[in-house]
This record gives structure tokens, sequence and C-alpha cells, in this order.
């Protein structure tokens, strides 16, 4: 065919090229939903809390991914300063991923039970009361804004829909489960049996008498990477 | 009659104008948001701890300003521009012209509103929240039919070459936005994508990386097809290269996308495959560099005289050298170094400022004179901002590579007793003289823009002028 005959057919030219974009997209998207060794099969593994969720959100909310990564490479230099390199299992029930492209600040994925929450409080108020050379900037209303619980549970239940597996119970007890982790000395047995017994219950935000924002992000950056069991994890080449 | 003013009266001049103007405006918000941020960068403390202001919800709205508001708007103005003048035909349907007009900055102006507000879907350079998103499948539909119908209605057997490139930049971005965004939502704000973790790493650099190859580059390579011979007033050079060029192009591009996620959780398979299309995509794109840059010759001495016609050519040679760098920074080992660093913003930069941001300036430039029928209020002007352009460019990029390399390196290094040499905290702190740097490079970039407004403000009132002496 000469090409004569594409450049003067409006249609010929549009199908083609369409064609011609879709292979390299279909051959490098499609086999990643089929091979089953792209995500590895690891113990640990768990949908977030409701208060960690809540933080992902403002995480999301803020940008964060515009500075940190949560993807730590297979290097030497990235095991001795983040630890083990990241595992595609570890952001499976991540919608959306937050790898990031770019590290103004360090990688965060393993960041959980890295600093107390006492430092994430005064780091959120002013970085550089804990790292003067920081660049990041200063978060106070994190603390201030009340936490919006109000919508939990529809948040739930529509990473249901894209493939989290979320229990009923665990919805219908979101707001319970929320509350129980964020407040100290409240009961949380339902919170653990629907969770797992490594969920972190502590007083995130310093405040007792409220829930606020800054209590669900340290609740999320509290549990980063902390989920794989390395013990038992068995690399396999892919 | 002459030509000009024949073709005013037919062609649908008034929305490339106003298309022309929102590029121009947008062009300043865009550069100035990214001072405002580099400034940030530098000290912290300026954004006054105003949450509207502060770098992670700002960010998105730079790039945002720059992609899609000024460097939308500079593509609508050209196509509808290029599609009109090569098809001797007037645009499809005034109703899509004005909705498309009207639509895009509607979108725009939700952008400004939603990001700084922290609505955001958290995905880089599609952080627009779902309903945004829906409208713009409506606008682009709308684009789409209004292009396609303009070309069914063209004079000539062929299409033009440069119809081409927007033709695959408009179908492939409606391709990468629709799949990209897909979602459920939560409430009128918020949503989740409905993929995850790898999969949905991998779809986002598709997207990225295509938004780049087609919005960044199709696009802008159909207005140097049709621009550069214009104001060269020669042939291209080659027609036989530019049919490789747009398949070739076409074709590896949309493989690259995966070089963004070496060494990640991504299989090792699948980043290979991006960094092996990705260095096979300098064939194509140095061709298309050739082919532009070539068309010059016999006209070479126009350079000496012609300020457009530099910013034209400067402008395809940070073209090269970005998609030489590009390939380069694919390769796995160069990748260990620069990603995650400075280094990839400097890179951005150098096409985005130095390539996309140039070639539409020369591209205004030679086309506002013509849709208003007058001339340029001055050509001196258009050389002072063709050089503040080329040097803001060259420091912002000097200062990247400085510190992104020096970052890749203290990250890496190791003391003689085999521990890290360098705190995380330590090598932000080396940013710092940079990252000031940097900002003068922007700077200087945002001056030369400020003096392109007086210039187009000027040849603009001039022309109303004149119009009401000769009633």
């Amino acid at each position: 065919m000469k090409h004569q005959t594409i450049e003067k057919s409006v249609p010929l030219m549009a199908v083609l090229t369409l064609l011609v974009v879709l292979i390299g997209g279909i051959v490098e998207i499609v086999p990643l939903f089929y091979i089953e060794s792209t995500i590895e099969k690891v113990e640990g593994m768990r949908p977030y809390t409701p208060l960690e969720l809540r933080g992902r959100d403002l995480y999301i909310r803020e940008g964060c991914y515009n500075c940190h990564s949560q993807m730590i490479r297979p290097f030497r230099d990235e095991a001795e300063r983040y630890g083990h390199y990241s595992l595609a299992a570890e952001s499976m029930y991540d919608h959306p991923f937050q790898w990031g492209s770019k590290r103004t600040g360090p990688d965060l994925a393993r960041v959980g039970g890295k600093y107390s929450s006492l430092w994430h409080q005064a780091h959120m108020k002013n970085p550089r009361d804990m790292v003067p050379e920081s660049v990041m900037p200063s978060y106070p209303w994190l603390a201030e804004n009340e936490l919006d619980i109000s919508d939990i549970a529809k948040r739930m239940e529509a990473l249901t829909m894209v493939g989290v597996p979320y229990t009923k119970e665990q919805i219908a007890n979101a707001v319970a489960d929320l509350k129980a982790q964020a407040i100290p000395d409240s009961d949380s047995d339902g919170l653990l049996a629907r969770y797992g017994e490594k969920v972190s219950l502590e007083n995130f935000d310093g405040q007792s008498d409220r829930i606020t924002e800054l209590d669900a992000m340290v609740a999320y950056l509290q549990m980063l990477g902390t989920l794989v069991d390395f013990s038992s994890y068995q690399a396999q080449s892919r | 009659m002459s030509e000009e003013s024949k073709a005013i009266q037919t062609y649908d001049y008034g929305v490339v104008k106003l298309f022309s103007i929102a590029a121009i405006a947008y062009a300043v918000v865009g550069l100035l948001v990214g001072v405002i941020l580099a400034l940030e960068l530098t000290f912290p403390e300026l954004n006054g701890n105003i949450p509207y202001l502060s770098f992670g919800r700002l960010r998105p709205l730079h790039t945002s300003a720059v992609i899609f508001a000024f460097g939308g708007s500079v593509l609508f103005a050209t196509s509808y521009y290029v599609v009109q003048r090569t098809s001797q035909a007037r645009l499809f349907s005034d109703f899509l012209s004005k909705f498309t007009f009207w639509g895009w900055n509607l979108i725009v102006v939700s952008v400004v509103i939603t990001y700084p507000l922290g609505l955001t879907q958290g995905k880089e350079y599609a952080e627009m929240i779902w309903p945004i998103d829906v409208f713009i499948v409506l606008v682009w539909v709308a684009y789409f039919v209004n292009f396609v119908g303009t070309l069914a209605k063209r004079k000539e057997p062929h299409i033009y070459v440069a119809n081409w490139f927007f033709l695959s930049f408009i179908i492939v971005v409606a391709m990468l936005h629709i799949v990209n965004n897909l979602a459920i939502p939560v409430n009128f704000t918020d949503s989740y994508p409905i993929f995850s973790g790898v999969q949905d790493a991998m779809i986002q650099w598709w997207y990225a990386h295509n938004a780049v190859g087609f919005f960044l580059t199709s696009g802008f390579l159909g207005i140097m097809y049709y621009f550069v011979p214009k104001q060269a007033e020669r042939p291209v050079y080659s027609y036989r290269l530019s049919i490789v060029h747009f398949w070739s192009l076409c074709f590896l591009y949309i493989w690259a996308g995966p070089h963004h996620l070496h060494y990640t959780a991504l299989p090792d398979w699948a980043s290979t495959l991006g960094a092996t299309f990705s260095i096979m995509l300098l064939l194509p794109s140095w061709g298309g560099m050739i082919n532009g840059i070539m068309t010059l010759s016999g006209a070479w001495h126009k350079l000496r005289t012609d300020p457009i016609l530099r910013f034209f050519i400067i402008s395809l040679s940070f073209y090269g050298m970005s998609t030489f760098e590009g390939p380069m920074m694919s390769i796995k080992s160069v990748n260990a170094l620069s990603h995650y660093t400075d280094w990839t913003v400097g890179h951005v930069h150098s096409g985005a400022l130095g390539w996309v941001a140039m070639v539409s300036f020369a591209a205004l430039y030679h086309m506002i004179p013509r849709l208003w029928g007058t001339t340029i209020h001055s050509v001196k002007l258009i050389n002072l901002h063709f050089w503040l352009s080329t040097i803001g460019v060259v420091i912002y990029i000097v200062a990247m590579w400085i510190a992104g390399i020096m970052q890749g390196l203290m990250w890496r290094a190791y003391d003689q007793y085999g521990n890290l040499t360098y705190s995380f905290a330590e090598t932000v702190e080396a940013m710092h003289p940079y990252y000031l740097i940097r900002t003068i490079g922007g700077l200087v970039f945002l001056v030369g823009a400020l003096i392109m407004v007086y210039n187009i403000w000027m040849t603009i009132a001039n022309a109303d002028k004149r119009a009401t002496a000769s009633v």
C-alpha cells in the first residue's frame, strides 16, 4: 500500500494510528494482570485500618508523593538507609499507588516505627525543629483539624468495589474501629480481631480529647512497610 | 484583496485568537507558580504555613498549568490555525470551537480551585478529580470531531503532515486519559482508582510518559511541521523522512513508560522492555529534529535577522538534546544514579522550557500578527525574549545537572569504614545553592515571557488602532 492512500483518508489515518499505539501498551500492561509472579506471595499483608486509610487519604491530599517515594530499590545503600527493598505485594491494596518519582525528602516505604509518634507530632508542626536542614513544609493544620470520619464506611465500600478485601464486618464497624485505634484504653478487641494483633494502638496526635487529622496521618506513617513478615519471606527470581 | 485578509474572512480566527491569548496568560501563571515553588524549596518558610500554598498542593498546579493550560491552549490555537489553512476550509463547527475554548478554560479554572484545596486524585500529571476528568472527555471528543470534521472538508486531497501529528496527539491523549483515570467515586470530589500497586504504576507511567510523547511532543511536532517551513519560506526538508518520523515515533513512544520504574517492584522484563524502546526512540526523535532544522537549508542566513526562526531552531536543538538525554537516562545503570534526583527535574525542564515553551513562543510570534492582520510591535523585543529564554533554560538545567548528579552520588557514597558517608539531611543541605540558582534561571525565563506579554499586547493594541484608522 502506498503511503498516499493513507494520507488521503482521515479514517484510515486515524485507525492505523490507534492500532500502532495500542501494541506497546497491550504488551506491557496486560501480562501484569495474568503473570502470577508479578505480585509475590507474602505473609502479613492486610487492608488499611479505617484510621490508616484516612491517613493515606490525607497523604494524597497534601501531595506528599511529590517529594517522597515509597519504593526502595534493591541497592546496598538503599537497604542500609531505608531497609529491605520494596515488594509488589506491599502496595497491592494501594489505590492509587504512591511509589513516587522524586526524593526531595527520604523514601517513606518503611518509615513505620523508625521514629516515635512524638517525633512525628513535632516534625509535622515544624520539620526544622527536628531536622534543621529540612525543606519540608510545616503542617500545623493537621493537629488542629478534626478528622472527618463521616464517610469512612462509604470509602471502604468503594475500595471493595476495586478489589480491596474488606469484609462486611470491617465496613460495619468502621467508625468504632477508627476510634478504637486512636483513643487509648478504649475497647480494641474488635479492631485487633478484624485487622490483626500487630495494629498499633496509640494516641497518635498527642491530644487525648479528640481525633484529629494528625492522628490519621501519623497512624498511616507508623504502619508503612511494617506489614510483611520478612523472616518468612523467600525472594524468588522474577 | 491580499491572501492574509482573505484568510481572515474565510477562516474562524476568533477561536484561534482566544486560545492564543489564553496561552500567553497561562504561560505567565504556570511559570510564576514554578518560580514560587522553586523559592519554597530554597526557603521553606515562604509558604507562610498556608495550606493552599504548601509545596505538595502547588506542584501539581504548576505542572498542570504549564502542560494543560499553557501547552493545551497553544495546541488548540495552532491546530485550529493549521488545520484551517492547510485544508483551506473553515473549522467544522463554530459551536464546537467555542465549546472547546470555554470548556477547556472551565477545566483550567476548576484545577486552579481544586488543587490548592487538596482535592486531588494523587496520580502525577493526572491529579484532576473525577468530575473534571469526565468533563475533559467531553471537551476532547468535541475537539476530535471539530478537527476531523475540518479535515473532512479539505480542498487538498492529501492531509498535510502537521495534521497527522495533531491527529495522533488527539487520539492517543484520549486513550491515555480514559484508561489512566478509571476510578470508583466515593462522593463528588473523591474517588479511588480501579488499579492498584504495580499495575497502577505501569498504567500511570504509560500515561505520563506518553503525555510527554503525544501531548508535549507529537502535538508540538505538528507545530514544527507547519510553522518552521512557513517562517523559513522553504518546504519541509524531506517528505520521506516525515513519513518514517511519524510512524516510528507513534509506534516506539508508547513503549517507553516503564523506564520510570527501573529497579522498582515492577517486573524486570517490563522496565527492560521500556528502556530498550526508549533507546530506539532516539532515531525518530533525531530524524524529526533533522527534518525540522534542515528545512532551513538554503536559508541559513535568515537566522541572522529573524529572531522567530532563531526561536524555532534553538527549540529544536533543545528537543534534540533532551531526546538524547532521555534515552541515556533510561539505561538502567544511569537510571540507578539519576532516578529520584533533580537530574530528572532538569531533564524535564530542558524539554518543557527549551523545546515546548520555545517552539510555542515562536509559533505565537508567527501567528498573532497574521491573526490580527498586522505586524509585530517590536522585533528587538522578540530577540531579547529569545536570549532571556535561552539563558534562563541553560542556568536552570546546569544547576539541576549538578544538583542531581551530586545528590545521586552522595546517597550511595561510602566512607573508608564501609558506612554511608552522608545522612539524607546532609544531601538536602547540599542542594540549597543549586535550588537558588535554579530559581534565578526560572525567573529569567519568566521575565522573558513578561516581555512577550508586553510585545503581543502592543501588537494587538496597534492592530486595533490601525483598523479604526482605515475605516
